[in-house]
């Protein structure tokens, strides 16, 4: 006698523990082999492309910091870089450097954090989480010491950062940069040889270099398939074009690849952050503009505005912005999870016409149908680990 | 070979053991705070408050509340606005900072709280007259006189209004001359930046 089956649909999320925040998979087993995936999203929905139209450039900054919030300094970093296009300014070279060693510890961090519940989700409870974590926290610390705070940093304005470095952040890099290798090398040597994590994530969840050029996949997970293709190597933004490093790929685009491809970057990140602390030098961290300074007694008896006596001066840009009217700029960053990038209009007024974020996040998560058909159940969980979404980002 | 992976696995578990722990006790342990700290504990100097409400107007949530009425005297005369109502609304604070930034006459503080639990949502506001009896330990964050002066608000003591502000600097004195700077709409160039040798400051 033939026993008749038939597919069962099952949702998993919103609010579940391995889906990364509010995501919603709708999948359809046949027994335990996945038939079909769609993932629903939404549920975090904050309309961050609405709220900048109603801010000032300076003020849209605390938006972007809430996109990605696992790596809330590469989103100031593109939020930044696209006004600067606009209003024409370049950071001074020691911002840039600032922002370049705050961008590369993020990176460190984020992949850290992807790593980490990578492997929660192969089932490795906590351990090598707070192993991921501990490294992750001495970085946050870094961070506290620049701008006071841990996630939500605000650290970088349109024209560099907003101050410098206090005194005492460079010997607690060297501290950092000095424990690192030893810290990365003990996660290697724990993760990457063991035989649980080979044999569930190699040739688990593949993802070939064509599809995923097809799917405009970025960051980490194009990287895995064997495309070399980096935005800070493609079109170097702020002072990568100074640097040395690699940009290291996979070769068959599963699992496995995308977690070790990860793990390197961390490796390239740091060799960035030490070039950029043995290269940085001395001077202003913000961009500053001509500027007139006014006699204001003659302002205010309504007559003709003239100069001081001290003539043309320099002065940091000021707090609110006009960017040109019909000025467009698309600021791109590879941020830890992909190519980032904010798409701005202004119509000459203090809050831009329009803000579109484009966000790795949710476009990487258009493969996970052709990642996941044929799978089973657990490798859900890992392959969607192993793409490293942030709900933050997807929604907006 | 199966199994080595797991002896080495425990040798891992093995160092860590003997390791110290990274973690801290949260409420008896405590990390060490950055001066930077960007927390609750808001410094606010009346002194030098001349209810602008500059803060008021660049917080990207609006939820500094401030009611002003005319002092006594007359501008000319020294006098500005008094403050009745000064009040911040921690509920939906999201520690930014533009706050402090905004403000032109350094009046406005960050501090370094953040433990401020309530039980109602009107506990979380900080009024005015609280604002006044705080003991002002203010963060260093984007107020770049008192780094200069190697404050630290969890060792330091509490500063006085006359201690915060800027007024040693030169560019400051110039604006209290009657200077004021007018932006060119001009490109910018960046010709003043390489630092000749001796990498950092």
């Amino acid at each position: 006698m033939a026993i008749r089956t038939e597919p069962v649909t099952i949702n998993i999320g919103p609010q579940h523990p391995s889906t990364h925040g509010v995501l919603r998979l709708r999948v359809t087993f046949d027994g335990e082999v996945i038939v079909d995936v769609e993932p629903v999203f939404g549920y975090l929905h904050r309309g961050s492309e609405k709220l900048a139209e109603e801010r000032n450039y300076v003020q849209v900054l605390t938006l972007t910091d809430r996109l990605d919030y696992v790596a809330s300094m590469t989103n100031n970093q593109a939020y930044c870089i696209a006004v600067e296009k606009m209003l024409g300014v370049e950071a001074p070279l020691r911002g840039q450097y600032l922002r370049v060693l705050a961008a590369e510890l993020q990176r460190a961090a984020s992949h850290l954090v992807a790593t980490g519940f990578l492997l929660q989700d192969l089932g490795a409870l906590a351990t090598p989480l707070m192993y991921c974590f501990r490294f992750r926290e001495k970085i946050l610390d870094l961070f506290e010491m620049l701008c006071g705070a841990r996630i939500t940093v605000s650290y970088m304005r349109p024209g560099g950062v907003f101050s410098d470095a206090p005194p005492d952040f460079w010997p607690a890099l060297d501290d950092l940069m000095q424990e690192a290798p030893h810290l990365i090398q003990e996660l290697e040597q724990l993760l990457m040889k063991n035989e649980i994590v080979l044999v569930r994530t190699k040739n688990v969840g593949v993802l070939s270099a064509e599809s995923a050029i097809a799917s405009s996949v970025s960051g980490p997970v194009l990287r895995a398939s064997g495309v070399a293709w980096d935005w800070r190597k493609m079109d170097p933004y702020d002072i990568y074009d100074r640097l040395e490093f690699d940009v290291p790929v996979g070769e068959r685009g599963d699992n496995y690849d995308r977690f070790r491809v990860r793990i390197e970057e961390v490796k390239q990140s740091l060799r960035i952050v030490e070039q950029c602390r043995d290269e940085i030098h001395p001077g202003p961290v913000r961009a500053d503009v001509d500027a007139e300074a006014i006699d204001l007694v003659l302002e205010r008896r309504g007559e003709a505005e003239k100069p001081l006596a001290e003539g043309p001066v320099r002065a940091e840009l000021p707090f609110v912005l006009r960017p040109p009217a019909g000025a467009e700029a698309y600021g791109r960053v590879e941020a830890p999870k992909g190519e980032l990038a904010f798409y701005l209009v202004s119509d000459g007024s203090i809050a831009p016409y329009r803000c579109k974020i484009r966000s790795p996040s949710l476009i990487n998560l258009t493969v996970l149908r052709e990642l996941l058909v044929g799978w089973k159940l657990a490798d859900m969980i890992v392959t969607l680990g192993s793409i490293d979404i942030n709900m933050g980002e997807v929604d907006r | 070979m199966y199994g080595f992976g797991l002896a080495k696995g425990l040798m891992v578990t093995l160092k860590n053991f003997i390791r110290p722990p990274f973690t801290i006790q949260y409420p008896e342990e405590r990390i060490p705070q950055h001066p930077r700290f960007r927390g609750e504990e808001f410094a606010w100097y009346e002194e030098r408050c001349t209810g602008c409400a500059s803060c008021a107007k660049y917080c990207p949530l609006g939820i500094i509340k401030i009611v002003t009425s005319e002092g006594g005297r007359s501008p000319q005369e020294g006098g500005h606005y008094d403050i009745d109502v000064f009040d911040i609304d921690i509920g939906r604070c999201m520690f930014c900072g533009l706050c402090v930034e905004a403000c032109p006459y350094d009046a406005l503080f960050m501090g370094s709280g953040f433990e401020r639990g309530r039980y109602e949502r009107q506990d979380l506001v900080i009024t005015v007259d609280e604002l006044r009896e705080a003991v002002k330990k203010p963060s260093t964050w984007f107020r770049p006189q008192l780094e200069d002066s190697g404050y630290d608000p969890h060792k330091d003591s509490a500063l006085d209004w006359r201690a915060v502000g800027r007024e040693k600097w030169e560019w400051h004195q110039r604006e209290k001359a009657g200077a004021r700077i007018k932006f060119r709409p001009a490109r910018v160039g960046d010709k003043t930046q390489e630092g000749d040798g001796e990498a950092r400051s």
